[in-house]
């Protein structure tokens, strides 16, 4: 039976984040929290695997008590067991102290049962950073599989995994041993609409939560705001362009002209785009 | 198969109200809300009328989301340009227990919903109740649009709102008059919290509600109103579907041009519109109630036409309902007795008993009376505005002659026997 650990995080739903109009700080009061759109891709990808090949999903996250709501979610679409690590020391962690504090619960949860695969989103939607997959990987000295598409198969015999990976001008397909860490795109599925016993259930489960020991963490210079050498030093929010469309008139409608006349016109706009291109053809 | 004593259908005011006083006394309950999560469908202006709520919560002021407590209420009668009315400002609205608050629905059904789950109910949102599950000619259950979505209870109480498909599938209702429902949009607009109290005159916490009826809703029979929150303004409009579809007129356009009033506009200068939102609001009244029991299943709330119209007051209805609800329940299972229809009467008496059946029975003619003399918010309106124009305009001609003026103009659009008439049906219907 393959065991699927997958990372959740809770974010704020970023369509409908405001901005306070007088002081320009975003307003968190009354912006439904929701489970990282790309680490439904991540659970829906394990619950499939699972279907599949039989299994067993525990998800986790670190972070605030509420975040408990986004792992009862889980629970309800099928994850079998849901883990909340929480606690006051973990409070400003940034990518390194985050992923270190997951990866130290991850080897607690080892300790039960050992684990195949690690799913992880591509990356967040708040702090958009895409590291904290990887940094888990490296930690607990796993095959990292990032931008996955899509799993093509798993053997759980021969603890084997092949996956498609999107990369700059295509796809690899790559295959690799067990046990892995995969970081999943968007849109490689679609989430499942949980059943109603599966609601309930999620209902009824008590989320587990562990504090720092809990999760086998003795150096407290390793989380939270201590352990996180991210200084965020500046937060704004970039001025709006207001950039003005153009009309261009061409002679005719033949792809040449449309071309040339966008061309000329651009380069009498930013004659440094003329130079540059000018350059690179010479050379 | 999954059994519970008693199943809810909706996590607004009503449904929360009926789920928390059967979980508080130790029963199963399941509560089904269709919403990503409780009030994320839900309108209201919203006034919340603290006595309902304190008889279920009395603790609520301490924890729940409370925008601003109201000291002052203005009544206004609006023509086209101007408006004549009333501002009450008492000081004992200052003292605690305050009695009345401006909510935002969101936030407010969010902790009601937190309140119910705490007591002990399971609380599934995103999930629709399809169908009531039948055994003959008593509920049983309700099926979900979930996969293996059945679950069986006692009791299966319908707090799913105005316009309750449930309630008409299974026959209980009459699919709803045009006549018996208002349709009301409205906007919340951001304003910063000092522009607000130096626009209204009020100090942190405290609120001011604008009540409107007049040439605002077109000749329409309808009502707009102005309510503070405390970072923003929630202006609405609403008048009834029948007469929508009359007059042709967009229920958006109408808010576009209340917004304009002259005597509005200067009020909502600035504010940025956040939220933009439409509902239905059951003012049928005690005439367009439907059954509310039978065997097995109970409506509450809008489901069950629960609104008094004359006084904008539905939440506590709503909640006051779900709770007599759940005391029916209660006592029923404690004698041991089933859910049977003739059990449930017990039901209906207790709303006899209270504010709710003496009010709706108060005002049963209001709609009725509103719906066939429209002259209440087209013609009067008018009257009484020019009346007071024409009384404070000093021009040289004397007061004796103005006053014959406004009696002309007033017996010149409706006949003597007319105006006697129309305060005859005001009386009766206000007895
Ligand atoms: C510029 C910047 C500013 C920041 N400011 C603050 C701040 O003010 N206060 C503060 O507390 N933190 C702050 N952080 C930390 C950050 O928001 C984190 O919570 C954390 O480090 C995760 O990084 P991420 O969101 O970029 O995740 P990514 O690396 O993009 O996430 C990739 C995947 O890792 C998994 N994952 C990520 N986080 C978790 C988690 N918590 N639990 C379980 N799985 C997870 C998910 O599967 C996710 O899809 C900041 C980070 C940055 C880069
Ligand atoms: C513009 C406006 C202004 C108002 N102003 C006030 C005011 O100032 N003061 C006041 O007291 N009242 C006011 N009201 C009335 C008040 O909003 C309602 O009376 C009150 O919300 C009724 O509560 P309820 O629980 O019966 O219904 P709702 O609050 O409508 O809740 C019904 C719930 O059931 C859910 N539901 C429906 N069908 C299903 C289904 N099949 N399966 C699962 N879930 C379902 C819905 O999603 C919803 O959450 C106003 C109404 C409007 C529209």
């Amino acid at each position: 039976m393959l065991h699927i650990v997958v990372c959740i995080k809770q974010v704020p739903d970023s369509a409908q984040i405001r901005v306070h109009p007088v002081t320009n700080t975003i307003m968190r009061q009354g912006v439904p929290a929701i489970i990282n759109p790309y680490d439904l891709y991540a659970l829906e990808e394990a619950l499939r695997i699972k279907d599949k090949f039989g299994g067993f999903v525990t998800v986790i996250t670190m972070g605030p008590p509420q975040a408990e709501n986004a792992l009862r979610k889980a629970l309800s679409f099928g994850a079998d067991d849901a883990i909340l690590v929480t606690d006051r020391a973990f409070a400003g962690a940034d990518t390194l102290a985050t992923s270190f504090a997951l990866a130290s619960a991850i080897r607690q949860i080892e300790k039960n049962m050992p684990v195949d695969m690690i799913f992880c989103g591509k990356q967040t939607i708040d702090g958009d950073t895409a590291q904290v997959g990887p940094g888990i990987a490296k930690r607990l000295n796993l095959e990292l599989l990032t931008y996955i598409s899509s799993i093509t198969s798993v053997s759980a015999g021969k603890k084997e995994i092949v996956v498609q990976r999107r990369s700059e001008g295509g796809v690899q397909v790559l295959k690799t041993r067990l046990p892995c860490l995969v970081t999943m795109l968007e849109g490689s599925n679609e989430m499942r609409f949980a059943t109603m016993p599966n609601m309930i259930r999620a209902a009824r489960t008590t989320v587990k939560r562990w504090d720092r020991i809990a999760a086998g963490i003795e150096d407290v210079t390793k989380i939270g705001l201590k352990g996180s050498p991210t200084v965020v030093s500046k937060v704004f929010a970039p001025s709006p362009k207001t950039v003005k469309a153009e009309i261009v008139q061409t002679e005719s409608n033949e792809p040449q002209d449309l071309v040339g006349s966008l061309l000329m016109r651009m380069f009498t706009k930013f004659p440094h785009v003329r130079e540059e291109l000018e350059k690179s053809a010479t050379v | 198969m999954e059994k519970f004593d008693a199943i809810v259908v909706g996590a607004g005011p009503s449904g929360n109200a009926a789920a928390y006083t059967l979980a508080k006394a130790g029963l199963s309950v399941i509560q089904i809300e269709r919403g990503e999560y409780p009030g994320s469908k839900n309108v209201q202006g919203a006034i919340l009328y603290s006595d309902a709520l304190e008889r279920i919560i009395p603790e609520f002021r301490d924890e729940a989301p409370l925008e601003r407590h109201i000291i002052e209420q203005r009544m206004w009668v609006l023509d086209d340009d101007s408006y004549i009315g009333t501002h009450y400002r008492s000081d004992a609205f200052n003292q605690v227990p305050y009695n009345r608050y401006t909510i935002l629905r969101t936030q407010f059904d969010k902790w009601f919903s937190e309140k119910v789950s705490q007591a002990g109910a399971m609380v599934i949102c995103e999930t629709t109740v399809t169908d009531l599950i039948m055994d003959g000619q008593r509920v049983v259950g309700v099926r979900t649009d979930r996969e293996n979505g059945d679950v069986f209870a006692d009791i299966v109480i319908l707090a799913d709102g105005v316009n309750s498909l449930l309630a008409k599938k299974a026959g209980f209702h009459p699919e709803l008059n045009p006549g018996d429902v208002a349709l009301a949009v409205k906007e919340i607009l951001f304003l910063p919290q000092e522009t607000l109290e130096s626009r209204f005159n009020v100090k942190e916490g405290e609120g001011v509600v604008i009540e409107m009826i007049g040439k605002i809703t077109q000749g329409l029979m309808g009502t707009g109103f102005l309510y503070t929150n405390n970072e923003s303004l929630t202006i609405g409009v609403g008048c009834m579907l029948s007469d929508f579809k009359e007059a042709r007129i967009p229920p958006y356009l109408m808010l576009e041009m209340m917004k304009n009033h002259p005597a509005i506009k200067p009020l909502i200068e600035g504010g940025e519109m956040k939220e933009y939102t439409a509902h239905l609001i059951p003012e049928g009244g005690l005439k367009a109630m439907p059954q509310v029991y039978g065997d097995g299943w109970m409506i509450v709330g809008d489901s069950g036409m629960f609104v008094n119209a004359v006084h904008r007051e539905g939440s506590n209805l709503a909640m006051t309902t779900g709770r007599l609800a759940a005391e029916t329940v209660l006592e029923l299972k404690q004698a041991g007795k089933d859910m049977s229809k003739s059990n449930l009467a017990a039901y209906r008496t207790r709303l006899d008993d209270s504010f709710v059946m003496k009010d709706l029975s108060k005002y049963k003619d209001m709609p009725g009376i509103f719906h066939a003399n429209p002259q209440f918010f087209t013609t009067y309106p008018e009257l009484v505005n020019n009346a007071a124009k024409t009384m404070l305009t000093v021009d040289g001609v004397d007061k004796k002659s103005k006053e014959r003026e406004i009696l002309k103009s007033f017996t010149s659009s409706r006949s003597l026997l007319g105006l006697m008439g129309d305060a005859y049906k005001m009386w009766r219907a206000l007895r």
